[in-house]
């Protein structure tokens, strides 16, 4: 196969990857497959939050990705952390999340940098994360206005989430999002209300991936905590530990 | 950015089999063409095969573009499959699991042999 001139888009995708590795020992990252919307069990949607963030003559698209990469976290709802990897926004990192759930439970995961330029970046998801599928935030013009916009394709991972979604948590996480864009925004010195626009694309469960639940990033995170006052214990009679 | 828009051409090398060509760029500005691109090819096709050959640049939007066409042929029981990825793009696919839901071939003569 002869040798093609390189494609603009090849900086800006994340290198070839088969498993995650966080770089802090994260919980549910290490070891995990990046998923896409297709790997997930319950029903495909498209879900697109946006609003305008300024005068397209005053602030460009790459001008609202640069300050989105770089403050990612500050703007999500209190609560949640999104560990940022030393290098930034870029492709190929990885970062931890911890999320907050209902009962006052923290849900442990992360996301792969899938694709980032300057008018925009995609975060896919691991094994056990609520949802298989990605996020894309992006700034582009429309009619005079930049557009600030977070667009996700997924499905929830496995059967527990699916059911979960439809007991609070797509209201959940359109909350986030519209948190999330709105403070956006904010920064900028925009306050327009953030437009939600959801779309089933395909009604069907993917019942052969059921099977995913094995990976469920709640259930691992909570079994994790109750069995941290076990672990505390047996630290001293770690082989090799001090007296 | 450069402006090299989609070019889409539709052609129908053999029964029930229909090629979608994708030239230059795939990106959320491509959405309305594709779905006019697979409209088009879908009447009465059992198979849909995208060629890859003259695919400038593509960004993760393009991508998401690729798997709601997906799941519209998988709705419609029709078999998608690719040819003339770069190298480039078929590390894409693969990051993408894309891979394991599209069959992709080295040319558009295997691709259409492998659609039946």
């Amino acid at each position: 196969m002869s040798t093609p001139p390189e494609h603009r888009d090849a900086s800006s995708w994340a290198p070839p990857v088969q498993r995650l590795t966080a770089s802090d020992g994260h919980i549910n990252v290490t070891g995990r497959r990046p998923t896409a919307p297709m790997n997930g069990f319950g029903r495909m949607w498209q879900k697109t939050y946006r609003t305008p963030v300024g005068d397209a003559s005053e602030l460009a698209p790459e001008q609202v990705i640069a300050a989105w990469k770089e403050r990612f976290s500050e703007f999500w709802p209190a609560g949640n952390r999104f560990f940022a990897p030393l290098a930034g926004i870029a492709p190929g990192e990885v970062a931890a999340l911890d999320l907050a759930m209902p009962g006052g439970l923290k849900l442990s995961t992360g996301v792969l940098v899938l694709f980032a330029d300057e008018e925009s970046f995609t975060l896919m998801t691991p094994q056990g994360h609520m949802f298989a599928g990605w996020i894309t935030f992006s700034a582009f013009v429309e009619e005079g206005s930049t557009y600030a916009q977070a667009q996700v394709l997924m499905r929830a991972s496995d059967p527990l989430y699916e059911v979960g979604m439809s007991l609070g948590g797509h209201r959940q996480e359109d909350a986030h999002w519209m948190h999330t864009i709105a403070s956006l925004a904010a920064h900028f010195g925009a306050g327009a209300p953030v437009e939600v626009q959801s779309v089933c694309v395909d009604r069907r469960r993917q019942w052969s991936r059921a099977g995913n639940v094995w990976h469920n990033a709640g259930i691992r995170s909570g079994l994790h905590m109750v069995s941290a006052p076990i672990r505390m214990m047996s630290r001293p009679f770690a082989r090799g530990a001090k007296a | 950015m450069s402006d090299t828009a989609s070019q889409l051409q539709v052609r129908t090398p053999a029964p029930g089999i229909a090629v979608i060509e994708i030239a230059g760029e795939v990106t959320r500005d491509s959405d309305a063409a594709l779905k006019e691109a697979y409209d088009q090819a879908a009447e009465g096709a059992r198979a849909i095969v995208l060629g890859f050959d003259s695919l400038e640049y593509m960004n993760s939007s393009g991508i998401g573009l690729l798997v709601t066409l997906l799941v519209r042929a998988q709705r419609n029981r029709q078999q998608i499959l690719a040819y003339g990825l770069s190298d480039h793009y078929r590390q894409i696919f693969e990051l993408t699991r894309l891979d394991e839901v599209i069959a992709i071939h080295d040319s558009e003569a295997a691709a259409i042999a492998a659609a039946g």
